[in-house]
């Protein structure tokens, strides 16, 4: 039982807001300790893990092309577009998005997609500039709501369009898994079975798009209450 | 044959260069200490291997009383034109804008389907396993010839833009990291086993619809302590989903395998531990709210997770 004492430890810590670095370590040290470690060992396998999973950080290496595409007005060159396009909304930006992300997922295409090379830089500002087009300046709560479900979008079609490809990994995984306990099912058979989730979740998602569209509407369009 | 080591090294570069451009940001009040956690990353992916597990521990506290006391980690001035220059810019580059950043998942995309079938005699030329990473970094690279082709900035400018955008994440850019390695130490210290015996214990095995229940909710439960669906699924699937779904009510493995997976992807909406998919965005996007990307997508998970229940409620036992 002790050794979920860093499970409380991470519940703990990101519920009182603390930094989830700091949470995050002395979770680790707490929970090799109450498995029977000591501090030595406990904190090599913490640094041998960290070094490991280096591969998780290699996203940042896209930070210098963005980063100098934003000087040059890249956002501001995907407003000016969105803001052409007279039937544009947020929500139908960003269900166009999801569809997108979800069936290219779906072929197996997640590259195509990620926070720091399409959301920041392409989606958000589209997704802001449609509101704006519309509504005029945007109360800052407003715009990040707005943000903050360009992301969702990003995450919810990658979740729930990729597991329709027979060679993505978490197919791979329960695949290996049920192998390992005696059971053989083909990749295709896990593949299928993600099809009504995917379908549920553009139905789902995709309607509280169209109700994004409709609160901004009422929030900020003519005859609002301000 | 090109392995992620080179990958690494790039990065490692990368952050090398921002921690000395951090070191000579006068505009940046904590200038030091950025330039000593990110030029600690630089050493993690220059030599992190070289370092020792001991060694590359010791790193890790570091980077984590850098970022954890003192008030964290400053950020500099933005080194940003101002609105209208980049609005008049935007005017003249129009839709060529984008071609360099489309260039990055496109040529990632064509060289993970490339990439796997060159061969130097008989050796392979890049990695098979790591194909997807080092054909991201291509891309990178690729775009970055072009962007720099193209618009012909300062030589020093994709660099300190880079140093800007990593100044907004701050500390989140190694949170994932440090969540993964989080995980390892979990695992080794067998967290996963007791989880799986008391949720094995603590359920009704009578009922079809409770069984069927706790599995997918332990899943997203367990997906959100975890952080990723991947840790969740062969503790959850051993405790619950083999002994109860399989083989006593004989559930079709392949449903409650899939299913089980798709409700841990609904626990990876709705927690923090998933950093790299909500609380790096929510960094990169400049939200106040470090959970704004979650509080959005809590409704979706939710409901996706009722209707992953029902659906496998209706469809993985036998008629």
């Amino acid at each position: 039982m002790l050794t979920l004492s860093g499970i409380l430890i991470v519940v703990a810590g990101f519920v009182a807001g603390l930094n989830p670095l700091l949470v995050v370590t002395v979770a680790a040290i707490v929970t090799g300790l109450a498995g029977g470690l000591d501090v030595i060992t406990v904190i090599s396998a913490f640094g041998k893990a960290f070094n490991d999973s280096r591969y998780v950080s290699i996203v940042w290496l896209v930070l210098p092309v963005i980063g100098l595409l934003e000087r040059t007005g890249l956002k501001e060159r995907a407003q000016q577009l969105i803001g052409r396009i007279h039937s544009a909304t947020t929500g139908r930006v960003l269900l166009l998005y999801l569809i997108l992300r979800q069936g290219t997922a779906a072929l197996g295409l997640t590259s195509l997609g990620g926070h720091a090379q399409m959301v920041r830089p392409l989606i958000a500002p589209m997704a802001e500039a449609a509101a704006e087009t519309r509504f005029g300046t945007l109360p800052d709560a407003v715009r990040f709501k707005i943000r903050a479900h360009a992301a969702a979008v990003d995450n919810i079609g990658v979740f729930f369009g990729e597991d329709i490809f027979i060679a993505i990994a978490s197919v791979l995984l329960i695949r290996g898994f049920l192998h390992q306990n005696g059971i053989d099912v083909e990749p295709l058979q896990l593949s299928v079975w993600a099809i009504p989730t995917a379908i549920a979740a553009l139905l789902i998602h995709g309607t509280r798009l169209m109700l994004l569209d409709r609160r901004l509407q009422r929030a900020l369009g003519p005859g609002a209450a301000r | 044959m090109i392995t992620l080591d080179a990958v690494y090294v790039l990065a490692g570069l990368l952050f090398l260069a921002i921690a000395g451009f951090s070191l000579v940001d006068r505009t940046n009040p904590k200038r030091l200490k950025n330039a000593a956690f990110w030029g600690l990353l630089a050493v993690s992916f220059l030599g992190g291997s070289a370092l020792g597990d001991l060694g590359n521990g010791i790193l890790v506290l570091a980077l984590v009383v850098l970022a954890g006391f003192g008030g964290g980690l400053g950020r500099g001035a933005g080194d940003l034109p101002p609105a209208e220059v980049r609005e008049a810019s935007a005017r003249r580059w129009g839709n060529r804008l984008f071609i360099p950043a489309l260039a990055i998942p496109v040529v990632a995309l064509l060289g993970t389907l490339v990439l796997k079938t060159v061969k130097f005699g008989d050796r392979p030329l890049v990695d098979p396993a790591q194909v997807t990473l080092i054909s991201l970094a291509l891309g990178v690279v690729v775009a970055l010839v072009m962007a720099m082709a193209m618009l012909r900035p300062p030589m020093t400018a994709p660099v300190q833009q880079a140093r800007r955008l990593l100044d907004t994440v701050g500390w989140a850019a190694v949170l994932p990291q440090m969540l993964a390695a989080l995980g390892a130490v979990f695992a080794l210290a067998g967290v996963g086993k007791v989880v799986g015996q008391l949720a094995g214990d603590a359920i009704p095995a009578d009922s079809r619809f409770f069984v069927v229940m706790a599995y997918t909710v332990g899943m997203a439960l367990f997906t959100m302590i975890m952080g990723n669906g991947f840790a969740a699924f062969p503790v959850m699937t051993a405790g619950i989903g083999l002994p109860l779904i399989v083989t006593r009510f004989g559930g079709d493995p392949a449903i409650m395998g899939s299913l089980g997976m798709l409700s841990g992807f609904c626990g990876t909406l709705m927690t923090p531990m998933a950093a790299n998919f909500n609380i790096v965005p929510a960094a990169l996007l400049e939200l106040p709210d470090r959970n704004g990307v979650i509080k959005v997508q809590v409704p979706t998970g939710l409901l996706l997770l009722a209707v992953n229940t029902v659906l496998m409620y209706l469809l993985v036992f036998p008629r």
